[in-house]
């Protein structure tokens, strides 16, 4: 299969050499031949598609001016509002909910000229590492059927890898991009927190949730993100400043970065994936990077500080689900008996733990030892990051521990899933900006990733050592 | 550190959440909840005596708009997503009067 990049398509759709609906028709053969073994979405919106692309085409033809993503085929995970068109966030609690309007990140997309395939298939609310916890039945990846495709964005993954859009979008509040990046073998996208408004996505954890791109290369991020980024009156954690300029540094180089190793790092990583991490490391010394070792005592504390604080804010976040404005009702006697029957019919077990977690860690009593100490670990972190970037500029891991792993592999202990995202973590945390490159294959062949860390507003500098290392592989 | 979480503080937290979870549930939880409680004494090992809470990652102050009027959802396209409406209002089951 001939892959058609972001670029490319937007190029050659406003320069009239290639029609819209062509790129489309391609995306939905692809999702006729393999959607049916993938299950990447919840919804495939091609009449709608159809039309989009159609209308580009007809404003190429009449010579007026179309955008900077003119045709170009974007899939959206199902936890982001799209005006009139099903968002599930894959619970039962909101099967069937038409949101009354577009969120900002949508609308940006849409202006630019973006054609939307579809909604993707995510972890119930976006809890989980695997897609295994969707209420509609688990995502596969595309590079191999028997395997997660990574999680929770892992419908947005599967679409991108599978051929069925140029490109994706998800959202990342402990590795919800990065790591189903990894797994599939894409560039996955974790912008600084508040540089892309978080209005019309469904809330996670509100302190650490962003919306990133997923794309097959490194500039078709840098491109997406330009669109997406940049201040929104409609978001009040929206930092007050416009895009970064990213696609004009894709060709600078790494000559003179000091690229950090983290000397004490979290250990668990299988030999596949430190092999590629160490290449990682000499491609960018051999293009002129000088490697630094700067330590991260509290790294590992990230996970254990994670699960109280996501838990917490989810807990108040969910508080909305409740039967009375949207999606499910169970009717009871009163209302209180209609809350709480509703919510355990409508929630999934994932959901139900995180949301008792969260009740308990900020409930009377408990708040000092568990969600107090966690904010406290919090800023451990954000001060060893501020360490580290004293003495280099961007730091490299691993983003994922291991490849993509087998199904059922993981379901029967929570800890072991959320063991995933020990290196994704700090970096939600923190507030700063990360990505995963893929860089090379491990075990079975399947793809490793490699993620870049920069701090807060980094991202012109995350994005050149990214394309240093697609450059390299 | 408290003590590990009983089988009465998870129904009580239940209650909390508006969760009504089945009798396997609440033992399901008591145990996964103890479990990942447990994990959380790795913190024990940090001085955190003299470490401020960071609730926001990038912090920022208030944000202020202009109080002027603005567009607003569509009532009808708003209260058709629910699933009970009436007279321009979302329709709830009674509130006060079948406590036990």
């Amino acid at each position: 299969m001939t892959r058609r990049t972001v670029v490319d398509i937007a190029t050659q759709v406003a320069a009239g050499s290639l029609s819209a609906s062509t790129v489309l028709e391609e995306n939905l053969a692809a999702i006729t031949a393999r959607e049916h073994e993938i299950h990447a979405f919840n919804l495939v919106t091609a009449d709608r598609a159809r039309e989009r692309a159609a209308e580009i085409d007809a404003d190429v033809k009449a010579g007026k001016k179309v955008g900077r993503l003119a045709g170009v085929t974007i899939s959206l995970k199902d936890n982001m509002c799209t005006r009139g068109v099903e968002t599930t966030c894959s619970s039962k609690i909101l099967a069937g909910w038409k949101p009354p309007y577009d969120a900002t990140v949508v609308r940006r997309l849409a202006d630019e000229g973006a054609v939307f395939v579809g909604k993707t298939n995510l972890d119930e609310f976006a809890m989980g590492s695997s897609t295994e916890n969707s209420a509609f039945g688990p995502t596969r990846n595309p590079l191999d059927t028997s395997r997660v495709p990574g999680g929770s964005s892992g419908g947005s993954a599967a679409a991108v890898a599978a051929g069925f859009s140029a490109a994706s979008f998800g959202s990342d509040t402990g590795g919800s991009i990065r790591q189903p990046a990894a797994l599939c073998g894409l560039v996955g996208v974790k912008p600084t927190y508040g540089m892309v408004s978080r209005q019309g996505l469904i809330a996670f954890g509100s302190s650490l949730d962003q919306i990133g791109p997923f794309t097959t290369t490194v500039a078709d991020a840098a491109l997406l993100m330009e669109v997406i980024a940049g201040h929104d009156p409609l978001d009040s954690t929206s930092l007050p400043q416009p895009a970064p300029q990213l696609t004009s540094v894709l060709a600078n180089g790494v000559k003179g970065l000091r690229i950090g190793r983290v000397a004490d790092m979290p250990e668990g990583s299988s030999p596949d994936v430190l092999a590629r991490l160490d290449a990682a490391f000499e491609a960018l010394r051999a293009a002129g990077a000088t490697v630094v070792d700067v330590k991260l005592p509290s790294m590992s504390f990230g996970l254990t500080a994670y699960y109280l604080v996501a838990p917490a804010e989810a807990s108040s976040n969910l508080a909305r689900f409740d039967g009375v404005r949207y999606g499910l009702r169970v009717d009871a006697k009163d209302l209180n008996a209609m809350y709480g029957a509703t919510r355990a019919a409508g929630f999934g077990d994932e959901v139900k733990r995180r949301i008792m977690l969260g009740t308990y860690a900020l409930s009377a009593g408990y708040y000092d030892a568990y969600y107090g100490k966690a904010l406290k670990v919090r800023r451990l972190i954000a001060d060893d990051f501020a360490k580290a970037y004293a003495q280099c500029d961007a730091i490299l891991t691993p983003t994922s521990p291991t490849v993509a792993f087998k199904f059922g592999d993981k379901t029967s202990n929570p800890l072991a899933m959320y063991l995933c995202d020990v290196f994704t973590i700090p970096t939600n945390l923190a507030g700063h900006a990360a990505m995963s490159v893929p860089f090379g294959t491990g075990e079975a062949g399947l793809p490793v990733g490699v993620q870049v860390l920069a701090p807060a507003l980094g991202e012109a500098t995350m994005f050149r050592v990214a394309a240093e290392l697609e450059r390299a592989s | 550190m408290p003590e590990p979480i009983s089988r009465d503080t998870v129904a009580k937290v239940a209650r909390l959440a508006r969760l009504d979870l089945t009798e396997a549930e609440v033992d399901r939880m008591t145990t996964q909840l103890a479990g990942m409680l447990e994990h959380f004494r790795d913190v024990d090992a940090l001085d955190l005596s003299n470490v401020q809470p960071l609730n926001q990652p990038i912090p920022l102050t208030n944000v202020l708009r202009d109080d002027v009027e603005q567009p607003s959802l569509d009532r009808d396209e708003v209260l058709g997503s629910a699933p009970a409406a009436q007279d321009g209002r979302f329709r709830v089951p009674p509130i006060i009067g079948f406590e036990e």
